[in-house]
């Protein structure tokens, strides 16, 4: 993150130029399949010798347990909600991915404020408030948005973990049953998403395709970052399969 | 409840009143919003009485975080924004437009002063607390740090907490001297924000009664046209319980 900068109104404390790893964010609607190509991306990116740090949305020391609590009792008002996402971001900002970026790690993003905005927005039909809200969030160097049309989503979710009360946005009554309140919920993330993929230039990859070629197409658009670090001499080669000098 | 953030100073569209105070720790304010309290309930208003940091959602999450001292500032400053926003939903709007009196220790004003000295950005916190109301009367209890500091050693406490005295910010180790650099600077954040949002400001090293007279004739002029809801009798206790002795964050 050559010239890291915030979103908004950033850290005032805090000096985002001395950032020498790479942020990459893998956005997309719940039970896409996010969570399987992280895990697939650091594994080709370690073998390679780069240090990869994860992070989960809502997983924060902070607030995942905060945030559990919240949902179990359905008590969440739209800022509430929000701010309760806004703060476990900010705790793993501040305590994961900026330490993590700084010693020239690559941190893999399962979800970033793009999920929050649709969320919001969803919720609110305005999109100002929780953007300027997340303007300390560093602006990521790549988002891959895994795109997937909500009838192939709605299987793919039965067949696997199947359908839960906040996915199918619940809290907005939006249908009589989980089922179509999933759908018509998840319409209106991916409608939304969409809208951010040209907005904030996202790299969208087809999540109907096969996994292999899913994390093929990840690979692609993530190699040309990798490549950009070659330049800087205190890095490794992405064709040298040995951990970073320690300087 | 309008989606769009609110200018600072719109009035809301609630038949309830709004009421708040602010000032720095030992300025006295709780004691005055208790003796308001007791005031406006003997009129045989309904009042309802909320106070900063208090919500059940962030309560616990703000002291742990606070006691493994791994709170940053910005994650302070959100904290403090949720138990807003979840009070402002659950505690404030509902006896607002039932028509009741709504008593706030502390409101906006304490993130805009704490926050940015803690280090956040001024206008940010401001956005951050857009979706708040406008109250109908927001008091300031002006008070200089020594008097402040006399109080709060004199008192029943005997000595400051971490945060309170601005400890996180490590700015000397000594606590005494940490509380008046940090709420000294406080104090100048407050003086901006008296005129930003024309806070009314009340002399707090007077006697306690002489301050709750001012108050108290300040307050009655502002609701000379308000006409309260009154409900079925003997039922105010339930909200009266939730009426504690004040102790400041």
């Amino acid at each position: 993150m050559v010239d890291a900068q915030y979103f908004g109104d950033g850290l005032t404390y805090l000096n985002p130029s001395d950032l020498k790893g790479k942020l990459i964010a893998i956005e997309g609607t719940d039970g896409v399949g996010r969570s399987t190509h992280i895990e697939m991306l650091q594994e080709w990116l370690e073998v390679q010798g780069y240090g990869v740090l994860t992070t989960g949305w809502t997983r924060s020391n902070l607030m995942s347990k905060t945030i559990e609590m919240a949902k179990e009792g359905n008590i969440l008002d739209r800022w509430s909600f929000s701010l309760l996402y806004a703060t476990d971001f900010a705790d793993r900002l501040e305590h994961e991915i900026i330490p993590a970026l700084r010693s020239g790690y690559i941190v893999l993003a399962d979800r970033y404020i793009y999920t929050a905005f649709a969320r919001d927005f969803v919720r609110s039909g305005n999109r100002q408030w929780v953007r300027d809200v997340f303007g300390f969030a560093l602006i990521p160097d790549l988002v891959c948005y895994l795109r997937i049309d909500v009838e192939t989503l709605v299987l793919r979710v039965i067949e696997t973990k199947g359908i839960n009360y906040w996915e199918s946005g619940m809290d907005l009554r939006l249908g009589n049953d989980l089922y179509d309140s999933f759908k018509k919920y998840q319409s209106l993330l991916i409608e939304e998403f969409d809208k951010m993929a040209e907005e904030f230039h996202f790299e969208v990859v087809d999540a109907r395709k096969s996994p292999d070629e899913i994390q093929e197409e990840l690979r692609s658009k993530i190699q040309p970052l990798l490549t950009a670090r070659l330049r800087s001499p205190e890095l490794p080669s992405d064709r040298l399969i040995q951990p970073a000098p320690s300087s | 409840m309008s989606n769009q953030p609110r200018l600072p100073m719109t009035p809301h569209p609630y038949p309830g009143k709004l009421i708040i105070v602010e000032g720095i720790d030992g300025s006295g304010k709780s004691t005055q919003l208790l003796l308001l309290n007791k005031w406006l309930e003997s009129k045989g208003h309904k009042v309802f009485f909320t106070e900063w940091n208090s919500s059940e959602l962030v309560k616990e999450t703000t002291k742990r975080g606070k006691k493994n001292k791994s709170l940053t500032p910005t994650t302070f400053s959100l904290l403090h924004a949720t138990d807003f926003a979840s009070r402002l939903f659950h505690e404030i709007l509902p006896p607002l437009k039932a028509g009741m009196i709504v008593l706030a220790d502390r409101y906006m004003y304490t993130a805009f002063a704490r926050d940015v000295v803690r280090g956040v950005s001024p206008e940010w916190v401001r956005k951050l607390y857009s979706f708040a109301i406008t109250p109908d009367m927001a008091f300031y209890f002006k008070v200089p740090i020594e008097v402040a500091i006399s109080r709060l050693l004199g008192g029943t406490r005997g000595q400051f907490k971490y945060y309170e005295a601005g400890m996180d910010m490590n700015l000397t180790p000594d606590v005494t001297e940490s509380f008046r650099i940090f709420q000294s600077s406080i104090l100048a954040q407050y003086e901006k924000i008296v005129d930003e949002f024309q806070l009314i400001t009340l002399d707090a090293t007077k006697d306690i009664e002489a301050q709750q007279n001012d108050m108290r004739r300040l307050v009655g002029e502002a609701l000379k046209d308000y006409k309260p809801r009154r409900g079925t009798h003997g039922r105010r206790t339930v909200f009266w319980r939730r009426f504690d002795v004040p102790k400041s964050e």
